[in-house]
């Protein structure tokens, strides 16, 4: 579908609250169909990004588009293509869960002849059904969760907009969560925004993540982490000569590198760190080479950044791009600060 | 206003639920109820000039400065205190629709707690037998009143409400401004003071929003298209507020 529009069109995004920029300059896209991750620390912007998205904020300056319609122009055919869950999932509490989808799927237009059948199938779909009577106060954290989500897709909007709908579930609500925001796929866009980095990388096609206002990392999990790190970690225990390990490893690629490297232990092995640029697995050709080289090999393992990794060092590097700026700002009244 | 039917239904249903409306018709009933047995008495004693129903009428103040701050410090206060706000206006409904449907609601509802004392008349009249105890005139006059007032006061309620995410502070903020425009009003009236200098000209305006004068007009049968006016443009600048009340918290939240 190439002449289709993005689901969600962010660009040059600004807004600021009395004089305190929480988002700046931020730009990007969402496919139709596509599930985002939206990752930042607390006060990163994204919960301010998110209500610009859907309408309730006005952006200071840039444009957001839903589905090729402007959010500043077109408020109302904005609400009518987004479904919106915010932080901490605000619900009354004195309403039946089925009364509360009627209300909401009325508010939404959708017709009432097709309303009855469509909130049966979000409550078979967010496995509901056995709390549709129940007042929504009672409900544990893990259903009023499901609720929010229900309401959310009630309308079957083109745009999804959650903001942490998994924060407070065990990890048994989690996984249903999870499998609930990948069943939709395909057919809606979904932007959701989440502390639970596992989480997002196993549900989200692509993630971005912010802080302090600004887009610092975009792309899938994969990608980031080769964009972040850029280097792939092995680590080896090894017996012999340790000084024919560089030149042996330099016959295989140019850019490997023993970054750490232990004194042997009571059997003679030692614990060896090494780095290279290149992506692919090399593991079997290491042990190849280092066979040959006599050296003996009593463990290898390739070890690749957690999801956490990528998010910590995405973050310090934006700080590390924005702390010099600070510090140039204010030279005399600010003591030198650590980076985290 | 196309969503304006689906959230006043809505309002209702959620005014009906809320312990508060049970505790303002309670309270209420059981003043008026009070208030009638008096004046039964008194009656039953001496002969009277003025018909019961003009009588009856001469506190209306005094629930509707507890009444209307009960039913109406809710209404916009818990939505931003809970955040439904949000996912309301995100909706294809307006900031107007919400305001106005919960002014309706509340409306609606002390319409018909006002409505249900016309039990007592009824009484009096099947128990007395008499049809000259129950003067229909200042009866009506009185109800009708009441309506016009109500639109006002409720619409100040929503204000109210609309300013705090506190229901407590929204229920004083309320009763406080019924008070000053109830009795403020009427305190001012009869200062002597303010016949003179330069506060002349502002006799003529507090006069004119002389609570107390609107009603005695309306329950002698007379309907001042001025006292309407006065009532109807108080409540549609009541909700204006409310509106940009909402919609300038929104702006800073």
């Amino acid at each position: 579908m190439p002449d289709q529009p993005p689901a969600i069109e962010v660009t040059h995004l600004v807004k600021t609250y009395g004089g305190v920029t929480a988002v700046s300059d931020i730009s990007f896209t969402v496919a139709q169909g596509e599930i985002v991750g939206f990752l930042g620390p607390n006060g990163a912007g994204k919960s301010t990004t998110m209500r610009i998205l859907t309408g309730y904020l006005p952006a200071t300056a840039g444009s957001v588009n839903i589905c090729g319609a402007s959010v500043a122009a077109e408020p109302d055919l904005i609400k009518r293509r987004i479904g919106y869950m915010p932080e901490n999932n605000p619900l009354p509490e004195d309403m039946r869960v089925s009364e509360y989808l009627y209300f909401r799927g009325r508010l939404k237009e959708v017709p009432r002849r097709k309303l009855g059948p469509r909130i049966d199938e979000v409550l078979e779909v967010c496995d509901l059904k056995r709390v549709r009577h129940k007042i929504i106060g009672q409900l544990s954290k893990g259903y009023r969760q499901r609720v929010g989500i229900a309401e959310a897709i009630l309308a079957e909007p083109p745009v999804i907009i959650m903001d942490e709908p998994t924060i407070g579930l065990d990890p048994h609500q989690i996984l249903i969560v999870r499998d609930l925001i990948a069943s939709l796929r395909g057919r809606m866009a979904v932007i959701i925004s989440s502390h639970i980095l596992p989480e997002i990388e196993m549900t989200c096609d692509r993630v971005l993540i912010i802080n302090q206002g600004r887009v610092v990392a975009s792309g899938t999990p994969a990608d980031l982490r080769r964009d972040i790190f850029g280097q792939s970690t092995y680590q080896l225990e090894i017996n012999g000569a340790p000084e024919t390990l560089p030149a042996a490893l330099a016959d295989l690629d140019a850019t490997f590198q023993v970054t750490e490297q232990t004194a042997p232990d009571a059997t003679g092995f030692r614990r060896v760190t090494l780095t290279t640029r290149r992506d692919d697995d090399l593991g079997e050709e290491l042990l190849r080479i280092l066979a040959a080289k006599n050296l003996r090999v009593r463990a290898l393992s390739r070890r690749q950044p957690t999801f956490e990794d990528v998010f910590l060092a995405a973050t310090r590097r934006s700080w590390d791009a924005v702390a010099p700026l600070a510090r140039d700002a204010q030279p005399a009244t600010q003591p030198p600060t650590a980076t985290p | 206003m196309k969503h304006f039917p689906t959230l006043l239904s809505h309002e209702i249903r959620m005014l009906l639920v809320s312990p508060a409306t049970y505790v303002a018709a309670t309270l209420f009933l059981a003043f008026m109820g009070l208030i009638f047995t008096k004046i039964l008495e008194i009656y039953s004693g001496t002969p009277q000039e003025a018909s019961p129903a003009s009588v009856y009428f001469q506190l209306f103040w005094l629930p509707t400065c507890v009444m209307v701050p009960l039913l109406t410090m809710k209404c916009l206060a818990e939505e931003r205190r809970l955040g439904t706000i949000e996912t309301l206006l995100t909706t294809p409904v307006t900031t107007t629709e919400v305001v106005v449907a919960k002014f309706g609601a509340a409306y609606v509802l002390y319409l018909s707690l006002w409505g249900s004392t016309g039990g007592f008349f009824y009484i009096l009249r099947k128990f007395s037998g008499d049809a000259r105890v129950l003067d229909s005139g200042p009866l009506l006059g009185g109800f009708l009143f009441i309506a016009i007032s109500g639109l006002f006061f409720i619409a100040i309620g929503v204000f109210a409400s609309s300013l705090t995410r506190n229901q407590s502070v929204a229920a004083i903020i309320s009763g406080v401004l019924l008070g000053l425009l109830i009795l403020g009003g009427n305190a001012l009236t009869d200062s002597a003071w303010i016949e003179h200098g330069l506060l002349r000209p502002a006799k003529a305006v507090i006069d004119y929003g002389h609570v107390f004068g609107h009603r005695d007009d309306f329950v002698r049968g007379v309907v001042d298209t001025r006292h309407v006016l006065f009532y109807v443009s108080g409540t549609v600048l009541a909700l204006l507020f409310s509106i940009l009340s909402v919609e300038v918290k929104l702006l800073h939240s």
